[in-house]
């Protein structure tokens, strides 16, 4: 009888296959004594040497897969191997005291990572974990022990592991990976990512399936409910064989749009663009037909690690996804940090209500060093592509202002110092606090486009805290406070000639699109994944339609009400 | 032998990017050299030995040069520490 785990579904599809698990091998070791300690040294020696040509092999992976950031830390890692200080050490060990080479290595490598657990500062306490990791695979050559390589799977595999890191995704082997599922993580951890952006299915936060699950089990991992089955029963892999096909070609016909533009049937053209991270989601965004980036979330630049990013970095990031999408659209939202997403370095105190805090832009116009780093890097980057440039949590005109004018002058400084720059770029600003909703009229003679954040317009209009459960049933997207705030952006900006985007869950919801679509939104953009979809579902639909079914909309007393009407015209 | 003295005026102080840098500029030369700060002396060649220093926003340090390259080694770890904006 075959067991099922219940899981996070991080990443849609249905894989069948046999279980591979990622975990740790064993590397205790024994203190020894030897009598040649010349062959010993050549053993340590022999050991270090595999260990870098490994390191390089998977810096070279994850610089040509993940781009030269990520791939830093494996540099890093080979300086450590090369360290003159921490050899010499080792060598003499084995030397003086007549020790095995795991034992000398053990002593004196503890040394350090004792040394820089004691300093007072976090990011060189973080470094001994880069000493453990190091010194984990040279004992693994130096025991003969294999370390798990998942580069080296030759047959279709599910991995089973209690979470993936980036050096375990690096080497993976993505002919034969099918499908993730793991102990721990959710919808946002690091492996549920990573498969997104492989485009295989993944369940995380099974808890126990690296217990349960055994090297060889067969595994199906079902992406679209969450749930891993152990060892099912032939029944089972039927009925799941003909959920995959269906699923298989559904996604085919969906892929026949990928080059399609967005039309309603009365022939009303709108955009589909996409919700980015980091570079690395561009594969996604061009794979999945999205027609630009509505919404490039700039924080992962300045997230784990422990300084600002410089602007040559930032640089580097704008330029490569703006060179990546040729010339497509890319909004770019400036620096939303603060509050509850947090960046220890600043040093920012805790607030009572984050979300209503010293956040984004707030943040923004007071430390004006970090805005204007970025705003540099984006005016630089600018001449590679389609580059929009949008302020996050903006109340009022006066901040619009402000901000816009910083801009200026930084674009005034780049061109004085003889800098190219692009005289195209739009500016426009996230609508996501009701008072600038109920100001879209004076907005739209300043800004040249709105993009409405549904996210957090909803919870600042209902004055529910969307984490909080106890109030998540004001949560209501549909609801026709949100629908009039909505109309009402999308009015102001059309009457000056101006354009409307969405980038929150709303604008890749199936029951939103359609009042959406009549309220008159331009662009939606949405996780990558969803635009297809989207795109079959609006091929479908009347403007015309729509456009009176939102009128009544907008007219109804409860969310429930246009629920309701909405699924009576979809079902149709 | 060869020195120069230097002020850190970055003000993440020596972190792993320029550690790294720094680093792997003077492995490329066979002259012995050392970086002097806080009252301790390193082999600026040991990543570890360098960042155990814990350089910060304006300490001082001076690298010094000993060997047949001592000349070019000083010239290019002068040139890292100011390309990089860490050092003046």
């Amino acid at each position: 009888m075959g067991t099922i785990l219940r899981g996070i579904a991080a990443s849609s599809g249905i894989a069948i296959a046999k279980a591979y698990r990622l975990v740790e091998p064993d590397l205790s070791i024994e203190k020894k004594t030897v009598s040649d300690t010349t062959s010993e040294i050549k053993r340590l020696q022999d050991a270090l040497t595999i260990s870098i040509s490994d390191l390089e092999a998977i810096r070279d992976k994850t610089k040509l897969e993940l781009g030269e950031d990520k791939a830093e830390i494996f540099d890093a890692h080979i300086f450590i191997l090369n360290d003159p200080e921490l050899i010499n050490q080792v060598e003499d060990k084995i030397k003086s005291e007549s020790l095995n080479a795991e034992y000398a290595l053990k002593e004196v490598t503890d040394m350090f990572i004792e040394m820089f657990e004691q300093m007072d500062n976090e990011y060189m306490r973080e470094r001994a974990a880069d000493i453990r990791d190091v010194r984990k695979r040279v004992l693994s050559h130096l025991l003969g022990v294999k370390i798990v390589n998942p580069s080296l799977i030759e047959e279709d595999a599910i991995l089973v592991a209690e979470d993936l890191t980036p050096s375990d995704t690096a080497q993976l082997n993505r002919q034969y990976v099918k499908a993730f599922t793991t102990n721990v993580g959710g919808r946002t951890s690091h492996s549920a990512i990573m498969a997104r952006s492989m485009e295989i299915p993944a369940v995380v936060g099974t808890k126990t399936a690296t217990e349960v699950i055994k090297d060889g089990d067969l595994i199906i991992v079902d992406g679209l409910k969450g749930e891993v089955h152990v060892n099912p029963s032939e029944e089972v892999v039927q009925q799941y064989k003909k959920e995959q096909i269906r699923f298989e070609e559904q996604k085919a016909e969906w892929a026949k749009l990928l080059h399609e533009k967005t039309k309603s049937v009365d022939g009303h053209e709108v955009h589909l663009v996409a919700n980015i991270g980091t570079p690395q989601d561009l594969e996604g965004v061009i794979n999945n037909g999205g027609e630009g980036v509505g919404l490039f979330r700039t924080e992962f630049l300045y997230m784990g690690r422990n300084e600002l990013p410089t602007e040559e970095e930032q640089f580097e990031a704008y330029k490569t996804v703006l060179e990546g999408l040729k010339g497509q659209p890319v909004v770019v939202r400036t620096l939303d940090i603060g509050g509850d997403k947090e960046l220890p370095y600043l040093n920012l105190p805790k607030e009572m209500n984050p979300f209503l805090g010293f956040r984004a832009i707030r943040l923004c116009l007071e430390e004006q060093s970090i805005f204007r780093t970025q705003l540099r890097a984006l005016l630089r980057a600018s001449i590679y592509g389609n580059l929009k440039i949008m302020f996050p949590m903006i109340a009022t005109l006066d901040e619009f202002r402000t901000a816009k004018e910083m801009l200026q002058e930084e674009r005034q400084k780049l061109i004085s110092e003889g800098i190219q720059v692009s005289d195209e770029i739009e500016v426009g600003i996230m609508v996501e606090i009701p008072s600038t909703a109920v100001m879209a009229d004076l907005f739209a003679k300043e800004v040249d486009f709105f993009s409405i954040g549904t996210n957090d317009l909803i919870q600042y209009t209902m004055a529910a805290d969307r984490m909080n459960e106890k109030v998540s049933y004001l949560y209501q997207p549909y609801n026709p406070a949100i629908l009039r705030l909505v109309k009402m952006v999308i009015d102001a900006a059309h009457k000056e000639g101006k354009w409307v985007g969405m980038c929150g869950e709303m604008a890749g919801d199936e029951l939103a699109i359609p009042l959406l679509l009549g309220l008159g939104l331009d662009e939606f953009s949405m996780s990558a994944t969803s635009i297809l979809k989207a795109r079959a579902q609006i091929l479908r639909l009347s403007k015309k339609e729509m456009e009176d079914l939102a009128q009544k909309a907008l007219q109804m007393s409860t969310t429930n009400e246009v629920i309701a009407a909405v699924k009576a015209v979809i079902e149709k | 032998m060869v020195s120069q003295q230097f002020t850190i005026i970055d003000p993440q102080g020596l972190h792993a990017r320029p550690t790294s840098k720094l680093v792997g500029t003077a492995s490329k030369f066979t002259s012995n050299i050392n970086l002097k700060a806080k009252g301790k002396e390193v082999n600026l060649k040991s990543i570890m030995g360098v960042m155990a220093l814990g350089i910060g926003l304006g300490d001082e340090l001076i690298i010094t040069a000993e060997g047949d390259d001592e000349q070019a080694a000083l010239a290019a770890l002068k040139d890292t520490l100011i390309n990089e904006g860490l050092a003046e």
